[in-house]
């Protein structure tokens, strides 16, 4: 019996009166990578935001359907939605740092949720997450320089820091890479990779590439339906249905 | 738990800060209103809106309201004769002919103009600009309306001048470029199709520039004196509604008088008037924005 | 060909135009330059007024702005920045909000005189505060509210999604959010907004006339209930008066009063400035 992380059954989900997601099913499961692929505005953003019910901020929107989390309905009313987003991190598409220090940025997490005993637990805290995210040895003697001064690919990582210092069961990532150039892209797949040991993780990417590099379990969305969910390497080589592998070949989108 | 009570206690003091401003407006209706119905109680409302003899004041009372209604329209017409050519002028020339650097350099000095209090613009009028016309216009009274009438178009042209260059802004450049295609002039594109295309929108800032003049207090107060006089002769004093309620109140008039209600009523009509004329010039402005946003 | 000429004489015609506005902006100032630069003296800053205009002074005018626009920014600045927050963050989708916004947006366009007479029915009257500072304060920080509240929305505004949406993903609730990232981030905009709101309420004459700031005042204002005077009232009394040597007065005053206003705005030109540099790094 394989375990599952987030169980997703029936989730219709609406801007308004336009329906976005269509009968989404699936199961995620624990300590792997997975990948939603799929052309633009085909949804895969969107449901991952469920995920972390960070659509919330968004008005004028409805969710049909459940997602439950180690079984939980994420949706239920009494939800204290701000505790679910501490096991569930996210982290953006175009890096997002406070405009404050690279410490500060750390440790905003930990303050916000009080989770540091004292100064000494909170750096101990903050340079364990800026290495988790491979980033500390470049930072470590400019701690209290502004975040903005650091490069694209390093204000990510830091970012990734930040998400990982609450220590999260689950880290988002809404295409992570995609503004950064190769080096630094792969920077980040290397770290996606070490990352799964510890956490689950879900990733939206367009690059059909890093999602065959990175992930386990890859889903293919289409229209806001999801099309396919299997594992990366049957997807992208024997893919079940005609849609995905007219993707995966490349002959649109 | 004791963080989320937390956040609804934080949530309602910010909505009330945000819910004070609707105090603010009851409350100016509820002072204007209060002392104007004690005040009509006893003067008719006829006699008051069309009377055209305003001697609250003196032993001989007349309580009839237009010479102040004449006297702020002489004044107000007269500014609007500065602002409105002279700020259309300008927003034209900015908008569609100055080049960038002469632009940036000469903008913040029509910020400064409209910066300046109206107690020194007041000043100006009175021992600078008065005195200028008199050796033209011999017959010109120390206290007038041309004098505080120009200086307060000069005060209000960079009102009618920014408003009116945002609306040229918003004309679609499609608009010029059809124009210019067809081997029009600048000059042609700009007031035969940019203007036209923008009436709204710089009616919308003339009906605001109206209602900043008609409020206007200090210039007129300082430069155009204190007598309430039914004429449309801008050369000799009279006095506008805002300049009476100030002479009431440097007096001694005593709360709960006839007299001292007097200022609430006037109050009442230049309160009505503005809100009127903004409204008007808002309904304006958001019929321009949908024809071109 | 007469065409393009005409095309030239109307941007000729523009350029005058523009220039005839700046002209008289120079007239302005030189003409109260001329007339009050003379009468400046530390005498003339430190005396009190006079019915002789040489040994009049405007120290009573000066204290009194000071303490009528730092009481104005005391009761204005919280509840204006409050106001804005709710509405920016907190309330703009129900109808009561936007009922708020259009009711701003029109006391933004009020004659400031009408404001006197609100201060006057309520806060000297029905109130009972009497012709003193606070009344005065007050009155002025109504009629600045908007003002406070339409630039702090815009400094609010002019902040990031993605600075909250940050801050959200990593389970802060709206006021942490709020207080840890969104306004800071917004504090220059907000500092720059609150000054040009308190240059504005320093040139305000005729609501406080109404209130009831006399003239005449013989003393320096010792408490919050105190009869005061200000600047442009001072300046407003000099001009009125038909004896020689008043209006050099006020023209010496005015001066001061705009040296006063230029402070301001070159403080409020350089905080923005200065944050601005340090943000980007």
């Amino acid at each position: 019996m394989t375990e599952v992380k987030i169980a997703a059954d029936g989730v219709n989900f609406y801007y308004g009166a336009k329906r976005a997601l269509h009968d989404i099913r699936v199961a995620i499961r624990p300590h792997v990578v997975t990948a939603f692929i799929g052309p633009s505005g085909c949804g895969k953003s969107t449901f991952l935001r469920t995920l972390n019910r960070m659509n919330d901020l968004i008005p004028d929107t409805r969710l049909e359907g459940s997602i439950r989390i180690d079984g939980q309905d994420i949706y239920a009313p009494s939800v204290d939605v701000v505790a679910l987003r501490r096991r569930v991190g996210m982290v953006f598409q175009k890096s997002n740092p406070f405009p404050k220090s690279i410490v500060e940025n750390v440790a905003y997490g930990l303050k916000i949720n009080r989770i540091a005993n004292g100064r000494a637990d909170l750096s101990h805290r903050v340079e364990e997450s800026l290495k988790a995210a491979a980033l500390w040895d470049e930072v470590k003697d400019r701690l209290h320089e502004p975040a903005l001064s650091l490069s694209g690919g390093q204000q990510q990582r830091l970012c990734i820091a930040r998400a990982l210092a609450i220590k999260p069961d689950i880290v988002l990532m809404d295409e992570p890479a995609s503004a950064l150039d190769p080096i630094a892209t792969q920077r980040i797949e290397e770290l996606i990779y070490q990352l799964k040991d510890k956490y689950t993780i879900v990733i939206v990417t367009h690059n059909m590439q890093q999602a065959a590099r990175v992930s386990d379990f890859t889903a293919f969305f289409w229209l806001g339906r999801m099309v396919e969910y299997d594992e990366t390497r049957k997807i992208f080589t024997a893919p079940a249905e005609k849609l995905t592998e007219d993707y995966v070949t490349g002959r649109f989108g | 738990m004791t963080r989320s009570f937390l956040e609804r206690v934080i949530e309602r003091a910010l909505f009330l800060s945000a819910a004070l401003s609707i105090i603010v407006t009851a409350g100016i209706i509820a002072v204007l209103l209060t002392e104007t119905v004690a005040f009509l109680s006893e003067i008719p409302i006829m006699e008051f809106l069309f009377g055209t003899v305003w001697t609250p004041l003196f032993a001989d009372q007349h309580f009839g309201v237009l010479p102040l209604v004449t006297g702020t329209i002489v004044v107000s017409a007269i500014a609007m004769c500065v602002a409105l050519p002279g700020g259309l002028l300008v927003a034209i020339y900015l908008a569609e002919y100055a080049r960038p650097g002469v632009r940036r350099a000469l903008k913040p000095i029509l910020e400064i103009l409209a910066g300046v209090p109206t107690v020194v613009y007041g000043y100006f009028a009175l021992l600078f600009v008065t005195p200028l016309l008199q050796r033209f216009i011999p017959d010109l009274a120390g206290f007038n309306a041309l004098g505080p009438g120009i200086v307060m178009g000069i005060m209000i042209l960079p009102l009618v001048s920014s408003l009116s260059e945002d609306a040229l802004g918003s004309v679609p450049n499609g608009l010029r470029e059809g124009a210019f295609a067809l081997g029009a002039t600048r000059l042609q594109t700009s007031l035969l199709v940019v203007v036209p295309a923008a009436f709204s929108g710089i009616s919308a800032a003339a009906i605001l520039a109206v209602s900043r003049a008609i409020g206007e207090t200090m210039i007129v107060a300082i430069a155009a004196g204190q007598q309430p006089r039914l004429t449309a002769n801008p050369l000799v004093p009279i006095e506008t509604m805002t300049a009476y309620i100030v002479q009431v109140s440097m007096g001694d008039t005593p709360a709960g008088t006839l007299e001292y209600r007097t200022i609430f009523a006037v109050g009442m009509l230049l309160f009505l008037a503005t809100f009127a004329l903004n409204l008007f010039s808002n309904w304006l402005r958001e019929r321009f924005r949908e024809e071109y946003v | 060909m007469r065409r393009y000429l005409a095309d030239r004489a109307f941007a000729a015609l523009g350029l005058v135009g523009l220039l005839a506005a700046l002209a008289a902006l120079a007239a302005l100032l030189l003409d109260v330059i001329l007339d009050g630069a003379p009468r400046l003296s530390w005498q003339f800053l430190t005396s009190y007024p006079s019915r002789f205009a040489a040994s009049a002074g405007i120290l009573p005018a000066i204290l009194g702005t000071f303490y009528v626009i730092v009481l104005t920014g005391v009761m204005a600045v919280p509840v204006g920045v409050a106001a804005a927050v709710y509405l920016e963050e907190y309330g703009a989708q129900g109808r009561l909000g936007r009922v708020i916004e259009i009711n701003i947006a029109n006391l933004a366009g009020v004659p400031s005189i009408v404001y006197g007479l609100l201060g006057l029915g309520l806060f000297v009257r029905a109130l009972a505060l009497g012709r003193s500072v606070v009344a005065g304060a007050a009155t002025l920080a109504l009629l600045v509210l908007p003002v406070v509240i339409l630039a702090t929305r815009e400094a609010l505004r002019a902040v990031p999604k993605s600075l909250r949406e940050g801050s959200y993903a990593l389970g802060a609730t709206q006021w942490q959010t709020t207080q840890h990232q969104v306004l800071p981030a917004a504090l220059p905009g907000i500092l720059t907004g609150v000054i040009l709101a308190l240059s504005r309420a320093i040139g305000e004459t005729a609501p406080l006339i109404i209130v009831g700031a006399v003239a005449y005042v013989r003393f320096v204002p010792d408490s919050l209930w105190s009869p005061f005077t200000v600047l442009p009232i001072q300046i407003f009394n000099w001009v009125s008066r038909p004896q020689a040597g008043f209006a050099e007065n006020a023209a010496a005053g005015i001066i001061v009063l705009l040296v006063m206003l230029v402070l301001m705005n070159g403080a409020a030109i350089l905080i923005r400035d200065r944050f601005q540099r340090r943000r980007i790094a």
